[in-house]
């Protein structure tokens, strides 16, 4: 390899750094959970126990979000796959008018800040004196899982060849034989992944939560509120291994589902 | 008889691009039909027509008689061999052949049994069990045509489907495709923008221009009588003389062709002089160009025959039939 | 052979030239084709209908509720058009909060244009092979994984007693760290409840939205040209200044656009770790919450989207979404 091709070391030192700094941090809510001192979050921890799990398993005031939680990623994730692959579908091939107007629209609820669409739904409440409840926590999270389903399904309308389709429809399957046996088969990766991610983010989403939930608490939100009034501070960490766990698996799947494409890379969450 | 196919005035535009310009052609049953043109010139167009994947913007359309306007492409008893070959890749090869006949409800062991059959046709006998991705280009091509046949199609449609093949596959594909319509005593469409292909396989050609059908014949017409300019340089190569050189020639004062392999050089008797600018060896002769009064034009010299030097005058000489005069410049 | 040889069943060789009709599905697929604008619609109705009337009509909603006012002395909201709670976003405690937020939100950007360059630079050029796919994992993973979590996992590093006052303890630099939290403005009583602290744990969350299309921009400069760069004489220096950074702009503005957004419509991080100063963020929630004053909640929110308007008519006149 000639010697341009050979990175600067200080390019390298910094870039390695870089990564580092992304990740040790999760390494210490991992060390944290088994601290035997739950007032402060001393450094070295004076000694290490397990016994904050079986803590956090008997505290009947966990479950609850949990379920709500992932009630609400469930629902959201069922409702963003319908709603993101029939937008998918419609903007794969098709060039129509509106069409750039259209595909700013889904991608707006992620690009604004979390809080705006947070506070949008509020006043939406407000003004219609719709009282919060699940719905109201699942109407924002499905709109900006529609974008994350969309940019996978569309991101695999593109890698597909066009011609497969119409060589489906050439052997004389209808539109509905087509989806089924053409399209569904090769789109199942990519909405899956769309999905999965889907979940990762609804289950963990706070800032928009916060102003649909009312005093309804979903897991993030019972975090928060530990973290703003701690009572058992490593408790608090193996509910967090909890949702990271629960986001990073999916998260994972769905890399390991879309090898290859570009479909959760860059303008995601 | 009622033709295979019937375009009567057909026509195709996309926004202001008219891809597909009043077109009339008929296609004989049991014919083997090559739509000849270069990129753009509204051949795939035509083909897309036939299948019903585009719907002509004016002008009727015929299958056997029927006016397929308002038919889709999945009840048209015509099926295509695409230039990508657009296998499913999820599905093995057998699958891929039977999903015709399973789409239409066949059961299971007649359509496998039917796949089966196709798959020796195409001599890929022990390939069923294989996916697409496992198969090379000339076999994927054999699993395309293996499953457009398998509806039995009354035409079957082929778009530049050895463009993807190299030279050697393409020249023996070339043989097997035109046995296999033999045989199988259909209509074939053929696509294409490889003029040799067109002319060694089709019993009729359609030459395509900006959309339009520059001239339809049989390739020996196309060849030796092209009937425009257009014709003339895009198959095969050819001296298109200007009126005023055609005249000079003995010709009327029209746009006329001469094919170079028709020009002779000669000692004695010579219709017109020339002298030699440059030589071309291409393996199986010279061509020679000469310069001639009004303009240039290329001889072929075959092997064994005498070639010219740079720089002599020469005599040249050409049998009258062959100086085609055409119908437009 | 012929065909009809192959298959004994088929009934007659003249097959007919357009096939039957079966059914409901081939039915409707026939209008589809006749008319494909009819299933355009049919796939658009559902997911543009939710996020007209769910999203669309949510944003109508805040803009009309920041033309409401509040009624000083009952507290209720007064549904007639008025400036007055725009007016009210002028007063010098409210513009601080807009001032202090959008000059974090630049102080983050920045930041992690710096740290995010050398980690994309690397990945787009060096990395091949496994090491690229590391890269791309070890990006994406932190910006999908929980933030919550990340958030929280500051709270225990910055925190008084935590793992960098430990870490400065064993070196000796605790001076330092010291030094730092005794800084004007930006310091405090620790880490954990400074603007330094506040800014780090921005930049963390967000840095990854920055590192990916800053390496999809770079990559899409061809290796050659850095060469020719080289062949012409030009040191490594010159190079990145005068070819690969102006290459690589649009994918900064790109992931700018991402880090600024975010960080001006964040109120967790502030919250947690921080001062008692506040953030747009935090005011949109403590004024539709705890105050109750949802028109001016809802002006505050309008703030960031104006400010992020005038940011993408920039960042559009620099081409940086094709970098998206």
């Amino acid at each position: 390899m000639p010697s341009e091709n050979r990175p600067p070391l200080a390019l390298t030192i910094s870039a390695i750094a870089g990564l580092l700094f992304l990740h040790l941090p999760i390494a210490l809510i991992f060390l944290y959970a088994f601290t035997t001192d739950e007032r402060t979050y001393q450094f070295p921890p004076p000694g290490l126990t397990t016994q904050w799990f079986a803590v956090a398993w008997n505290r009947a005031d966990v479950w609850p979000p949990l379920y709500l939680s992932l009630r609400v990623a469930a629902i959201s994730t069922v409702m963003a796959l319908i709603l993101g692959t029939l937008c998918a579908a419609a903007m794969a091939r098709s060039r129509f008018f509106g069409r750039d107007q259209i595909s700013l629209l889904i991608i707006l609820p992620i690009a604004l800040p979390g809080i705006i669409t947070g506070m949008s739904l509020r006043s939406a409440f407000a003004i219609m004196e719709i009282p919060f409840s699940t719905w109201t926590i699942v109407l924002g999270h499905a709109t900006f899982c529609i974008v994350i389903v969309y940019n996978n399904a569309v991101a695999r309308f593109r890698r597909l060849s066009g011609s497969i389709i119409e060589a489906s429809l050439d052997l004389g399957a209808n539109g509905f034989q087509t989806f089924r046996h053409v399209l569904l088969p090769n789109l199942g990766s990519a909405l899956l992944a769309g999905g999965m991610l889907a979940f990762a983010l609804s289950f963990d989403e706070v800032i928009v939560t916060t102003f649909t939930a009312g005093q309804q608490s979903t897991l993030p939100i019972w975090m928060l509120n530990e973290l703003v009034r701690p009572r058992q501070r490593p408790v608090t960490n193996v509910v967090a291994i909890v949702v990271f766990v629960t986001t990073f698996v999916p998260i994972l799947i769905a890399y390991y589902l879309t090898r290859g494409g570009s479909e959760i890379a860059g303008g995601g969450k | 008889m009622i033709n295979a196919v019937e375009f009567a005035n057909v026509s195709r535009h996309f926004g202001s691009v008219r891809a597909v310009d009043g077109v009339d052609l008929s296609i004989t049953e049991g014919s083997f039909f090559a739509m000849l043109g270069p990129s753009g010139s509204g051949k795939t167009t035509c083909l897309r027509l036939i299948s019903g994947f585009e719907k002509p913007s004016g002008g009727m359309i015929r299958i056997f008689g029927q006016d397929v306007s308002m038919i889709p492409p999945n009840r048209r008893n015509v099926n295509t061999v695409f230039q990508d070959y657009a296998l499913f890749p999820h599905m093995n090869v057998r699958d891929n052949v039977a999903y015709g006949l399973m789409v239409k409800g066949v059961d299971k062991r007649t359509r496998y049994g039917k796949a089966d059959e196709l798959l020796a046709l195409v001599k890929l006998d022990s390939y069923g069990a294989r996916k697409p991705g496992e198969l090379s280009g000339g076999q994927r091509q054999r699993v395309a045509l293996a499953r457009a046949l398998v509806n039995e199609p009354r035409v079957l449609l082929l778009d530049e489907p050895l463009g993807a093949l190299d030279l050697k596959l393409r020249e023996a594909m070339q043989d097997e495709l035109k046995a296999l319509q033999r045989r199988l005593g259909i209509t074939f469409v053929f696509v294409t923008h490889d003029q040799g292909e067109a002319l060694s396989m089709a019993d009729t050609v359609a030459v395509f221009n900006e959309g339009r059908i520059a001239q339809i014949g049989t390739p020996a017409e196309i060849y030796d009588r092209p009937r425009t300019h257009f014709v003339a340089d895009f198959v095969g190569s050819s001296n298109v003389l200007s009126p005023d050189m055609a005249r000079s020639f003995g010709a009327p004062a029209r746009w006329a062709s001469l094919r170079p392999e028709a020009v002779h050089i000669v000692e004695s008797n010579a219709r017109a002089r020339g002298t030699v600018t440059a030589l071309r060896y291409i393996g199986a002769g010279t061509r020679v160009i000469l310069a001639v009064p009004g303009g240039e034009i290329t001889a072929f010299v075959g092997k064994g025959l005498k070639v010219p030097e740079q720089g002599a005058e020469v005599g040249l000489s050409w049998d009258d039939t062959v100086l085609h005069v055409m119908e437009e410049g | 052979m012929s065909l009809a040889a192959i298959d004994s069943t088929s009934p007659t060789p003249q097959a007919t030239a357009i096939l039957p009709q079966r059914g409901i599905g081939d039915r409707l697929s026939a209008l589809f084709w006749r008319r494909p604008e009819i299933l355009l619609v049919v796939l658009l109705i559902l997911p543009l209908g939710w996020l007209t009337v769910v999203y669309l009509g949510s944003l109508a909603a805040l803009l009309l509720q920041s033309f409401y006012s509040i009624d000083e002395f009952s507290g209720l909201i007064v549904r007639e058009f008025t400036l007055r709670t725009y007016l009210e976003l002028l007063r010098p405690a409210n513009m601080d909060i807009i001032i202090r937020t959008v000059t974090m939100a630049a102080a983050v950007t920045l930041g992690a244009a710096v740290i995010g360059f050398p980690i994309a630079y690397y990945a787009a050029r060096y990395a091949r092979g496994s090491w690229k796919a590391l890269f791309y994992l070890g990006v994406m993973l932190p910006l999908w994984s929980s933030y919550l979590v990340k958030v929280y996992a500051w709270k225990l590093i910055l925190a008084r007693e935590g793992i960098i006052t430990w870490a400065t303890d064993l070196i000796g630099a605790s001076a330092v760290l010291n030094g730092i939290l005794a800084l004007p403005v930006i310091g405090g009583n620790s880490l954990s409840t400074s603007y330094i602290g506040t800014w780090l744990v921005f930049l963390y969350v967000w840095l990854p939205f920055m590192i990916l299309p800053m390496q999809a921009a770079l990559e899409r400069v061809p290796q050659s040209m850095l060469e020719a760069s080289a062949d012409l004489g030009a040191s490594r220096l010159q190079t990145f200044r005068t070819v690969v950074f102006p290459l690589a702009m649009p994918g900064i503005i790109a992931g700018s656009i991402f880090t600024f957004s975010l960080t001006m419509g964040d109120y967790i991080i502030p919250q947690i770790v921080g001062s008692s100063r506040r953030f747009i963020g935090q005011a949109v929630y403590q004024l539709q919450g705890t105050a109750g004053n949802i028109p001016l909640a809802a002006a505050f929110a309008v703030v960031p989207i104006i400010i992020m308007l005038i940011y993408l008519t920039i960042a559009r006149r620099k081409g940086a979404f094709d970098a998206l």
